[in-house]
């Protein structure tokens, strides 16, 4: 504390220095400067959270109380309450809308654990593949980020070319040349959507799990692998044994990102399908999206909002819950 | 990165090696094949089926396509948005990062939890009241916040933000106090001894988060879709837009795509071994 102290106390006569004219922009009265200095330094970075994200944030749970609909967009504060209403469609899901909301949100779900599981078997395959020095690592490495490094919206509009009916590549390999399909399929429309936002998906992401392995590899001590190496361990046993624990508290934070990044994910879908996604592709931010601005409604799409955030919250406290105590009982 | 083990791998595991990162690599690089050779083609083949190898070359939609859709007018609203952001996130991100790595407060910890976890929200969560408070402060104060630029860098620069001021915390912290303390000695103030101190020793950080900021900006979709008029419509929702109508051409979307991604990927192989190395400070951390 004492440094701290000593470094917030300028030197004397500092301010009457030559230099004082060019600091002009900076000058802060000597008593605010004692304590405040830190706090002014992060008042722009707070100021802008606020705007962007908190003031919002509360604003989205006071719109969803309310029957925000288009009359009242341009003076929404005085649009009428009308208490648990919106959450009241959202979850009736014999009605159309609560229907709706629900078999989006069993696609997101189906989606979200099968791309999830993907990217993270893709990423640390071949990030253990990789963890030996051999010729081409380097290329291979800037190979497989390349997916991440596209920006996301020209690669899903490849993706949407690849899918074409009639133009696309898949339909080229599949129906062409392997002969797996007995007509060219649609990929963009009805159930095979799903699987085409799958690849697309898996592809866009698994090199973020490459690339967290990897960094979590870089601290598993070689000491390891030499010494079970003397004993007479063979790489698949050392793989198994050595990297696979090792990589456990990475793992931790890695799916719980990718789960929260791929359950939200909005700029997939609306590239590849466009104006409307179909059923088997319609997910979660999609939904409510096009449940606002397509109706109007923004108390009920704010509704939906609030839910998903619950439920984000609940799965994500469940989670580092369950993976904590798991880990410090195996300690 | 540690050697497994002095002796070499075995067969079994060269195979697998072999066999498995092939087909990665094919995977990662079709698309980027398909959007390289498409590009090049004339319109008749790629309406026709597909083929892998172009019967005939052309630069054609590479200069077409400035016509038939407004890229042109895209991609100044792409480049004014994602540089202003970039440059306004990380000044706004050097200062807070320097506040939290160098002086100790109250509300420190709450003030670093709290950023970081706005990372995590969904974002069509603040999408709806971000639009209708942008409104609402259009029409109270005649700030135009909706559907012009500035309400579109307003937004990127905060979602830039968290990383950026976790990612230099850690490069500020790795910088000796010893340094700016003798600034301080000196006769420097804070601020002096921050920009003429801590920042030029953390030069690779801060060019790291720039990029990421850059991307981050230059690659929105959701925000951008409903924060943007015609005029002020970035290239993601241009590009968008014009892929998804009923007659394509898709061999000027392909070079489209090619010319908006040269920028971001040269940047992020640049990024590349800084976000390794960060990753790599946080996972220890």
């Amino acid at each position: 504390m004492t440094t701290t102290v000593d470094r917030q106390a300028p030197p004397a006569g500092r301010d009457s220095g030559p230099g004082r004219g060019r600091r002009g922009l900076f000058h802060i009265p000597e008593r605010v400067r004692r304590g405040g200095l830190p706090y002014l330094l992060l008042l722009p970075a707070l100021f802008f959270e606020l705007i962007v994200h908190v003031i919002p944030m509360v604003l989205g749970v006071v719109m969803s109380f309310k029957e925000l609909t288009q009359l009242y967009i341009r003076h929404w504060w005085g649009a009428p309450w009308t208490g648990a209403g919106n959450y009241r469609v959202a979850v009736r899901f014999d009605a159309p809308i609560g229907r709706a909301l629900l078999d989006s949100f069993l696609v997101t779900c189906a989606f979200t654990v099968l791309a999830v599981g993907l990217c993270w078997l893709l990423g640390t395959t071949a990030a253990i593949l990789m963890q030996d020095r051999f010729r081409g690592r380097g290329v291979l490495r800037a190979v497989f980020l390349t997916p991440y490094a596209l920006p996301l919206y020209a690669s899903v509009i490849v993706w949407a070319f690849m899918f074409q009916h009639d133009n696309g590549l898949v339909n080229h390999v599949l129906h062409d040349q392997l002969g797996v399909t007995g007509k060219p399929s649609f990929w963009l429309i009805g159930d095979n959507s799903f699987f085409s936002l799958l690849v697309v998906s898996v592809w866009r992401n698994w090199p973020f799990a490459f690339l967290c392995v990897m960094a979590g590899l870089q601290n598993v001590p070689r000491e390891l692998y030499e010494a079970s190496a003397i004993d007479g361990a063979g790489i698949w046993q050392q793989i198994r044994l050595i990297t696979m624990p090792s990589l456990r508290s990475i793992n931790q934070v890695l799916v719980l990102v990718l789960f929260l990044w791929t359950f939200n994910d909005f700029a997939t879908p609306y590239v590849l399908f466009g104006r409307s996604a179909p059923a088997a592709g319609d997910l979660i931010s999609v939904h409510i999206y096009s449940a606002s601005f397509v109706t109007w409604n923004f108390g009920a799409g704010s509704a939906m909002s609030v839910l998903m955030l619950l439920f984000l919250s609940l799965v994500t406290a469940g989670y580092l819950l369950v993976t904590n105590r798991t880990r410090r009982n195996r300690a | 990165m540690p050697e497994r083990s002095p002796t070499a791998p075995p067969p079994s595991f060269v195979w697998t090696r072999r066999i498995v990162l092939t087909l990665l690599t094919v995977f990662s690089l079709l698309p980027v094949y398909v959007m390289l050779s498409s590009s090049l083609k004339p319109l008749r083949d790629v309406t026709g089926a597909f083929r892998w190898i172009p019967e005939h070359l052309t630069v054609r939609p590479y200069v077409d396509i400035w016509r038939t859709i407004p890229l042109g007018r895209y991609f100044v609203n792409s480049i004014v948005v994602a540089s202003a952001a970039t440059g306004l996130s990380v000044v706004v991100a050097i200062f807070a990062a320097y506040a939290v790595s160098r002086y100790r407060f109250r509300g420190k910890r709450v003030f670093t939890i709290t950023v970081l976890s706005t990372q995590m929200f969904p974002g069509i969560l603040f999408l709806l009241p971000l639009f209708l408070l942008y409104v609402g402060i259009g029409n109270a104060t005649g700030i135009a916040l909706y559907g012009s630029r500035g309400g579109l860098i307003l937004t990127y620069l905060t979602f830039s933000l968290p990383f950026s001021i976790w990612m230099l915390v850690g490069y500020f912290d790795s910088i000796p106090r010893g340094l700016d303390e003798a600034a301080l000695v000196d006769g420097c103030g804070p601020l002096r001894a921050l920009f003429r101190v801590i920042v030029p020793a953390s030069l690779p950080g801060i060019v790291a988060v720039a990029i990421y900021a850059f991307m981050t900006a230059w690659s929105e979709v959701l925000f951008a879709s409903v924060m943007t008029n015609d005029t002020t419509r970035t290239l993601a929702i241009g590009l968008r837009a014009y892929a998804t109508e009923t007659d394509v051409y898709w061999n000027q979307v392909m070079a489209a795509s090619l010319v908006v991604s040269v920028p971001v990927v040269a940047g992020f192989l640049l990024l590349q071994r800084y976000l390794v190395a960060g990753l790599t400070a946080g996972a220890v951390k």
